[in-house]
């Protein structure tokens, strides 16, 4: 009788074990206060893109004391990014997960962050909503429709055909903001400008984007941009064709030593920063946070060559106005290319304002439909 | 005495030899590949095993990660049976998807079961609608079904993002276009809170064990083996080919749509692009590791499930990165199709064996023995 319980209970204990609420706590405490960091990507970390801006600023908090950083690529938006966040936390022992890619936040994020309360979930990208989402996630992004529009100011500069080109993956708003931002830099240097869009359908086909920027160049577009997770093959197919090109998400200056002018470049590690931070001083998780410019979230490659005196002196005085925090970008009168008012006359939308997460145009001198 | 015995499991387990071989090969061969690349290759073999089978957790998480390839495994093996290579099985589970996600849009206000029913049907017909054209322009029309299906999967996949993200998108949707979402009582959960799978598994283990009972004890099984062996002979003995292939099509094409029904009322919760994902082709890979049988697609499905849910710890902890899981799955796949080769000779060893090993048999039982072809 005595030996059935024994049994019994060295069977409870062995589930206890797997059942894996143990391990976690094991693993944090043999990590000797060490803080654990996951990192999710959807695609590959060296991808010249988003990703890669996100894997860059992962290595910088990897140099910071006390954190072990655990990373993972390629982990597509179905519920192997699910497991994948659980099997960081079960078995690395990961206390704060940054989930790096848009699509993550709903339903992944929130499921997994349901059933682990004391882990933190600081995902990029997604609208955390009071009451509504679980107090352990956070959602923080920046708005780098100021750099694009930065992009766009030296783009005007530098254009001889007044014609410029824009990959976009979809007509969704966080796309559509930066299309316009890019377009109104531009014709705030020459109001002639018109930025062609070509919407290619998803984030990563590189065919397809190879294939949009040889057209847009064989339309007489001179200046090349995106909003796609990899510029990398629109960068290097301008540059054999001798255009230039603005870069977005990371540096791509290295793939066009010679038409490279500028880009509109995330600095994740400082929303990275404030959330280890937090972690580590057992403050409650941040649950919303965004920045730009001035709070230091986006920045902008250094020029490139090309770029004229003219070009670097207009763009330098934009920025010093964004940096003090007075620029705004979407200001009203504003016409979409259909010619009606989008935003009424004396109406400025601030960067904080909830209808431009919801912008569903294009502004007037984009050539192009949604 | 034993040897009968011995002749017996030799002919049981002949047919799996050349899967054996395979997996051998890909061991060996993944190892050599980490040593000339001066990575850890003695951690790493290890690490594959904790993070597939290692623990409760690694169960679940490889066991979640093979549900959805069992059906549509079965999309490319059910087809196989009569003969034909489908590999459009992603485009039936998108469109078997989005066909569950809109069935709650268009119906009055059910139940629970009664709608997941109606789901359920709906991504059958929808995934079965597109893998069986593929089989009635083969029959009808002379299309290669291999490239047709191929081409009408990228057809599927375009209509369905033209509709997730037009007519049918929810607008509040804002960066990430879907479907409106699923009300919450319409999502399957999990088996339970110690065993974190969804019910795709037991659907996808279900729907194995049924097609493996219609291809090996069912009369339509039997006509299938005609049909898939010989394109002449089953004509001639009057069997309903064109029927029997649109068949297989339809019910494969089912299974693939099944799948996208789990994904999106047991993961997804709404249909958008995160569906396409891949699935469908990983399908391909599960159904050619079983020999298109559908008892072995349940264990090649978690063999995979296995490789991948590792992959994530093999990153993790060695620093490999991702591609590292898809050479093991280039090599494992490759090895499958050369070792495919030795299926022929497996045939006269198993002769050898009965002749040899296994005590006279009557003239009957041999005829009655497997005439599987891959």
């Amino acid at each position: 009788m005595s030996q059935l319980k024994r049994r019994d209970f060295l069977k409870a204990a062995g589930l206890l074990g797997a059942s894996a609420a143990l391990p976690v706590n094991l693993l944090r405490a043999a990590g000797g206060g060490d803080l654990t960091v996951g990192f999710l990507y959807v695609g590959a970390r060296d991808d010249f893109g988003y990703n890669q801006s996100h894997a860059e600023a992962a290595a910088v908090i990897k140099q910071m004391p006390g954190i072990k950083v655990v990373e993972q690529e390629n982990v597509p938006e179905t519920v192997a990014v699910q497991r994948a966040m659980e099997a960081m936390i079960r078995q690395d022992g990961a206390s704060l997960i940054f989930p790096t890619s848009f699509g993550y936040f709903d339903p992944h994020v929130l499921k997994v962050a349901r059933r682990f309360s004391d882990v933190r979930f600081a995902h990029c990208g997604g609208l955390w909503e009071e009451g509504k989402h679980p107090m352990n996630v956070g959602s923080f992004f920046g708005y780098i429709d100021e750099a694009q529009y930065l992009n766009g100011v030296v783009a005007g500069h530098m254009s001889k055909s007044a014609k410029l080109g824009f990959i976009a993956a979809k007509p969704i708003p966080q796309v559509l903001r930066n299309l316009n931002a890019f377009t109104l830099g531009a014709r705030s240097v020459n109001p002639d400008i018109t930025t062609s869009v070509i919407f290619t359908g998803d984030w990563s086909l590189p065919v397809k984007e190879a294939e949009a920027a040889n057209s847009l160049i064989d339309s007489g577009c001179d200046v090349l941009t995106c909003h796609v997770d990899g510029p990398k093959v629109l960068v290097e197919t301008a540059e054999k064709r001798g255009v230039m090109t603005c870069g977005y998400h990371a540096s791509q200056a290295a793939l066009a030593p010679e038409g490279y002018l500028t880009g509109a470049e995330w600095n994740w590690v400082t929303p990275y920063k404030k959330h280890v931070q937090a972690a580590q001083a057992g403050e409650p998780m941040i649950n919303f946070l965004r920045g730009g410019l001035k709070e230091g979230f986006v920045k902008t490659s250094p020029y490139g060559p090309k770029v004229s005196a003219e070009a670097k002196k207009n763009a330098d005085a934009v920025k010093a106005e964004m940096m003090s925090g007075d620029f705004v970008i979407f200001g009203g009168p504003l016409k979409n290319n259909g010619g009606e008012i989008v935003i009424p006359d004396g109406t400025d939308y601030k960067q904080t304002a909830v209808e431009l997460e919801r912008m569903d145009y294009l502004v007037e001198g984009v050539r192009g439909q949604i | 005495m034993l040897k009968p015995w011995l002749g017996r499991a030799g002919v049981l387990l002949l047919p799996a030899l050349p899967t054996l071989c395979a997996l051998v090969t890909t061991a060996v061969l993944f190892i050599a590949f980490l040593l000339i690349q001066g990575r850890p290759a003695w951690q790493a073999g290890p690490l594959v095993f904790e993070g597939a089978f290692g623990s409760l957790f690694a169960w679940e998480n490889t066991l979640m990660r093979a549900a959805p390839l069992m059906l549509t495994a079965l999309c490319v093996a059910l087809p196989a049976r009569a003969g034909l290579i489908i590999i459009g099985g992603e485009g039936a589970l998108v469109l078997g998807g989005l066909a569950a996600a809109v069935t709650p849009l268009w119906l009055p206000a059910l139940p629970a079961w009664p709608m997941l029913i109606a789901m359920g049907v709906a991504s059958m017909l929808a995934g079965g609608l597109w893998i069986g054209l593929s089989g009635w322009l083969r029959q009808k029309r002379g299309v290669n079904e291999t490239i047709g299906s191929l081409l009408l999967s990228y057809i599927g996949l375009a209509i369905f993002r033209h509709l997730v993200e037009g007519p049918l998108r929810d607008p509040n949707s804002l960066n990430k276009p879907s479907t409106p979402p699923l009300d919450s009582s319409y999502q399957i959960g999990v088996i339970s809170d110690s065993f974190y799978v969804h019910w795709g598994l037991v659907a996808g283990i279900v729907a194995c064990v049924l097609a493996w009972v219609l291809v090996r004890y069912s009369v339509i099984g039997f006509a299938l083996r005609v049909v898939g062996g010989n394109p002449r002979t089953p004509r001639m003995l009057g069997l309903p080919v064109d029927r029997l292939v649109l068949l297989t099509c339809v019910l494969g094409g089912g299974a693939a749509g099944l799948a996208g029904m789990f994904e999106v009322s047991a993961v997804q919760g709404s249909a958008n692009t995160a569906l396409i994902s891949g699935y469908g082709t990983a399908g391909i890979l599960v159904a050619f590791a079983a020999r298109h049988n559908p008892l072995a697609i349940i264990a090649c499905a978690i063999l995979l499930g296995g490789l991948e849910a590792s992959g994530g710890l093999l990153q993790r902890r060695l620093g490999l990165p991702d591609a590292t899981t898809l050479i093991l799955q280039g090599m494992l796949f490759i090895n499958l199709l050369a070792w495919e080769t030795l299926t022929r000779r497996t045939g006269d060893w198993r002769l050898w064996l009965r002749g040899h090993w296994i005590a006279a048999p009557r003239a009957g039982l041999e005829e009655k023995g497997e005439t599987s072809h891959g």
